[in-house]
């Protein structure tokens, strides 16, 4: 009896230890196959990949600067637009909401960031796009597109899908994600710090400014770097709005582009095998290699609050 | 203007604004879900769930797209949920202290947000690439390495709750450590376990990128997962994409289906997870 119990314990610890190792060798897994597939293309165009724009399948010319360019500007975009409206409604739903509309309201914001990213996408070329080229992309034209500077931003005929279209979808899908974790960061303030300010008569604003946030900015910082994370990750709410092509020879945001993610969701199924899949590859592996170092910041952020959390209190 | 009215003026300007942001949210969120609702809807009927997918111009529905679907995201969490639980266990129960088991959550936590069309890439490259084809199991294999690392948070977490008074008991009485896992604590975060594999599942039924180069899609009923597999994401957004207002319909209803069913798996884990703990 004694002995069955023990072969029982070594039994059930190695199984749980398997598949711990192997949720590791997942990663390493990930990596490996990606630079073996993608090897074609490294060896052929090196580090050039990097900052050539011609992307040519017939005459297997690779360079991945387009799509790069598209990802990180659609990633921008997104994030200037969804971290001032997250930090309102995250400020609204910590401090300025009653009591009996925070719950409804945070689990709106959460059941909206479980929603499939093809909606946002389909949503944004069927009903969006004729909208914005219709109204927006001509008010822009009209009044940005004056500025010195910024006008060579929004010049251009105004199609609707394109860069800013790519993202305008994404701040509309990354801020329920952003909000909800400025919510739970910004909760973590000690009830007692707040207080003590808004007994010395600070504003609401004031206790915001000056308790929460430098109490929270880690956590606020690693919550943006988790959104970025989701943006720059994205498919499908990109894929149906960037326009899908491999020139570009304007710096305006209303020119169709393509972005990591559009370029591997359309071509890859179609590519032949070769040089081909294997540039397609090699986006994916650097896509893989710029969100990993981004969650991974992103993590390290919120986790040194967490701990924060637990000298201070 | 004294500083006291500045002050003052300053707060209510940055609460408006907060409100603002709030409404500014809320606002582009109630209209997808509006539009959604209102075109999905009217595209609604019993031919949807009993045809086929169309040929532009003729009739048809969504019925093997719909059934692919739901074959592929129950393998799929019937291969990822065992996997999570156990790394679970593994790293609340035995590794919590240990190199390995901090080094998993934290690499675990990176997976968990890693874009999905990488993991599509990953198993091309590793299953596809080998076998030749693309199949409705290698979509499977893509779903279910989804859906590990959300299993595997959400159950490291709620065995983590489980209070070590219970465990010391049952040790106490003299039973081994699998027993005190398997019956005690698993038992006690069963609750919260089954929240996990809703969310998991909420997940993977509207993921579309890992399964463009797995499971591709296919125009005809199949239900062997060796082909090429028909698959509601996938249909939509070839659908979406195209110029037909009849395929276009049909996507309406295919994102009205996932959106609801998304959304009451999500209400039905809350509720769960309320209920329960």
């Amino acid at each position: 009896m004694r002995k069955k119990s023990k072969l029982g314990d070594i039994l059930f610890f190695n199984a749980t230890r398997i598949f711990a190792v192997m949720t590791l060798l997942l990663l390493g897994g990930i990596i490996i196959s990606l630079v073996v597939a993608s090897w074609p293309s490294i060896q052929k165009f090196g580090l050039a990949f990097l900052w050539t724009s011609e992307w040519n399948p017939p005459a297997e010319n690779f360079g991945a600067l387009v799509p790069i360019y598209g990802t990180i500007m659609t990633s921008l975009i997104a994030l200037i637009i969804a971290v001032p409206v997250s930090f309102g409604i995250a400020l609204f739903l910590t401090e300025l909401s009653p009591i009996w509309l925070r719950r409804p309201l945070g689990t709106a914001i959460e059941l909206l960031a479980a929603i499939p990213s093809i909606v946002y996408g389909m949503w944004g070329l069927l009903v969006f796009v004729p909208i914005f080229s219709k109204y927006v992309q001509p008010f822009l034209s009209a009044t940005v597109g004056k500025l010195p500077g910024l006008g060579a931003l929004v010049a251009g005929p105004p199609i609707g899908i394109g860069l800013l279209c790519a993202g305008i979808i994404l701040a509309i899908m990354i801020i329920p994600f952003i909000a909800a974790v400025m919510r739970d960061v910004f909760e973590v303030t000690p009830p007692m710090l707040k207080e003590s300010a808004y007994g010395l008569g600070a504003t609401t604003w004031e206790v915001v400014w000056n308790v929460v946030w430098p109490y929270t900015k880690v956590g606020v910082v690693g919550g943006i770097m988790l959104g970025l994370g989701r943006a720059l990750g994205e498919t499908m709410a990109v894929t149906f709005v960037i326009g899908n092509t491999n020139f570009l020879d304007s710096v305006s945001l209303y020119a169709p582009g393509n972005s990591i993610t559009s370029a591997l969701a359309n071509e890859f199924a179609e590519a032949s095998p070769g040089l081909h899949a294997a540039a397609l590859m090699e986006l994916g592996l650097i896509l893989f290699f710029i969100t990993f170092v981004v969650l991974a910041f992103s993590k390290v952020l919120l986790a040194r609050l967490a701990r924060g959390e637990g000298s201070k209190t | 203007m004294d500083l006291h009215a500045k002050r003052k003026l300053t707060n209510k300007v940055a609460l408006v604004l907060s409100l603002i942001a709030m409404a500014f949210g809320l606002f582009w969120l109630v209209w997808i879900l509006w539009t959604t609702l209102q075109l999905g809807v009217s595209g609604l009927s019993v031919s949807l769930f009993t045809q086929m997918t169309p040929a532009p111009g003729s009739p048809g529905g969504l019925a093997n797209a719909i059934v692919g679907s739901l074959i592929m995201v129950s393998l799929a969490t019937v291969i990822g949920t065992p996997f999570g639980i156990l790394a679970a266990v593994y790293l609340t129960e035995y590794g919590q202290h240990s190199w390995l088991g901090s080094t998993t959550q934290f690499i675990n936590d990176i997976l968990l947000s890693a874009p999905s069309i990488v993991i599509g890439l990953f198993v091309y490259a590793v299953y596809v690439a080998q076998v030749g084809n693309f199949s409705g199991f290698a979509g499977v294999l893509a779903l279910a390495l989804i859906v590990i690392p959300v299993v595997l948070r959400t159950s490291s977490d709620m065995l983590r709750l489980v209070p070590n008074s219970l465990r010391e008991a049952a040790y106490a009485l003299g039973a081994p450590k699998w027993k005190v896992i398997t019956m005690i604590a698993l038992r006690a975060s069963r609750a919260g376990i089954i929240t996990g594999v809703l969310l998991a599942v909420a997940r993977i039924a509207g993921e579309t990128a890992p399964l463009l180069f797995t499971a591709l899609s296919n125009q005809f009923w199949s239900t062997d997962i060796t082909e090429p597999m028909a698959n509601l994401p996938v249909t939509i957004f070839k659908f979406a994409m195209s110029p037909f207002t009849d395929w276009q319909q049909l996507a309406w209803a295919g994102v009205f289906i996932i959106t609801m069913g998304v959304l009451a798996l999500n209400i039905a884990a809350r509720i769960l997870f309320k209920n329960r703990i």
